[in-house]
């Protein structure tokens, strides 16, 4: 039966990753190239880049470092950052992504997520929710869309709007929790659980992973189909296959490391 | 013969992304010729034929002078590698569209039920199955239990039982793979699928 996926994600500024806390004091933690490589071949099932730049002008820094990770790497990679219409979709997917997600480009224009993916597919096709609980306390849950890295509520319910896009033809969900996300408690369980139940799309759970077992949760308590994390393997505090030893011994079905997978350079650290 | 004096080329019938694809085998060490004409493809010494999209696009584009093309390739008895929609092309007819297929084998392209359920935890299973799964085998090319990485939504149901090298489970058990002579087919994408994928791919080179 198919596994469950360990995504690590690289947050992309000018070329390079970066590492900080909700984008402030940001670090630079290597070449994107070598990461995605070194993840590889730890097992990870797929590799994430969020590209943060700013400027537009350096997007072609973007393609050239998709080109040469493509190159790099035989498992998927998805690309998102600044995808705003079906040229940006197929300028990446031409430079080797496989699969493009947006975010702020579908809240501003919801029509775009039906045309990029009947043009390239909906399993090319991510959208990338970032969601904030914005109930007071004693109130029902309610989680709003945000936008621009967080900083402005589009007013929109995230549930709601994770069906609607899946509606437009969205092949997957990246969902991330503001409120979790760079605080390593965990991934927001109930928002996960709430967008899992609610669309017919695999759901990548994103945002708040300071260990293994948070993991563990997102897929057994949540029913994450992928889990996003970046922090816990940019520090070197765990290695990809021991998180898939650890899962696998959890009861998590995941694709085991291979034996020559072994913790290789980015176990230094631990 | 070492991997560089290979040959191989990969059919470019502009039915999805070939990058990855020419990548793995440059990372073997082959670079690999990438054309449509039908001349180069009846010539190749060994040919791929990758795939992703529309059963109706690729019946389109074998209904021209690619489709006898191909054919003739694998009357040859030269090596032939068919990657998803490439595996589903040498069946007559799809579920998903009107148009005909390279009908090598008798069969047909059929879709995963939308109301399947994983038997072991009851939740609903998702189409298209995306992701890492793995098969069920004893044919050489492949590993016993080894994962690889699936993205489709159909699958090909031959009428010969035979021509199945490799089976998976979702929801059902699928035909993840054929086998005849020459010809080898997968539905999951060897390119995408780390190591064991580049092993499929290395005795591909091999044969």
């Amino acid at each position: 039966m198919l596994a469950r996926r360990i995504i690590p994600c690289l947050d992309v500024k000018d070329g390079r990753v970066v590492k900080g806390i909700n984008f402030v004091g940001l670090r630079d933690a290597g070449d994107p190239v070598e990461c995605a490589a070194r993840y590889s071949e730890g097992g990870a099932d797929e590799i994430c880049f969020l590209d943060i730049t700013a400027s537009h002008d350096e997007r072609r820094t973007l393609f050239e470092l998709v080109e040469r990770t493509a190159r790099a790497i035989a498992v998927p990679l998805t690309v998102g950052g600044g995808v705003r219409e079906r040229r940006d979709v197929h300028d990446l997917l031409h430079a080797g992504a496989d699969k493009v997600s947006t975010n702020s480009g579908a809240v501003a224009n919801p029509s775009f997520v039906a045309e990029a993916s009947r043009a390239y597919g909906s399993q090319a096709i991510v959208v990338a929710i970032d969601a904030k609980r914005v109930s007071a306390p004693g109130e029902p849950t309610r989680f709003s869309v945000f936008t621009h890295g967080g900083r402005r509520d589009t007013g929109l319910d995230a549930i709601e709007w994770a069906k609607r896009v899946v509606d437009l033809g969205a092949g997957e969900i990246l969902l991330t929790s503001m409120d979790r996300d760079g605080t390593r408690d965990g991934y927001d369980i109930e928002l996960t659980r709430a967008v899992v139940d609610a669309v017919s799309v695999p759901v990548i759970a994103s945002g708040g992973v300071g260990n293994e077992a948070h993991i563990r949760d997102g897929f057994l308590l949540a029913g994450a189909d992928a889990a996003l994390a970046a922090s816990i393997f940019h520090d070197g505090q765990h290695t990809v296959a021991e998180v898939k030893h650890y899962l696998l011994a959890a009861g998590v079905r995941v694709r085991p490391p291979e034996e020559s997978d072994g913790p290789g350079p980015e176990g230094a650290a631990s | 013969m070492s991997a560089t004096q290979r040959q191989v080329t990969i059919a470019n019938l502009g039915l999805g992304n070939l990058h990855s694809v020419v990548q793995s085998f440059v990372r073997l060490g082959v670079t690999a010729t990438i054309t449509a004409d039908p001349d180069e493809l009846r010539r190749a010494e060994r040919l791929v034929f990758p795939g992703q999209g529309a059963f109706r696009e690729c019946a389109e584009v074998l209904s021209g002078e690619v489709g006898p093309a191909l054919r003739d390739f694998i009357a040859t008895g030269r090596p032939y590698l068919g990657i998803c929609l490439g595996m589903q092309a040498l069946f007559d007819t799809s579920e998903e569209s009107e148009g005909q297929g390279l009908g090598v084998f008798p069969g047909r392209v059929v879709r995963f039920a939308s109301d399947m359920h994983d038997e072991a935890t009851g939740e609903r299973l998702k189409v298209p199955h995306m992701g890492w799964n793995q098969v069920q085998t004893t044919h050489p090319m492949l590993e016993p239990d080894g994962w690889y990485y699936f993205v489709h939504s159909y699958y090909v149901v031959p009428d010969d039982p035979g021509l199945v090298a490799a089976t998976s489970l979702y929801g059902t058990r699928f035909c993840a793979a054929v086998a005849r002579d020459n010809v080898f087919a997968c539905q999951f994408h060897p390119e995408k699928s780390h190591h064991a994928g580049a092993r499929l791919l290395e005795r591909f080179l091999a044969q």
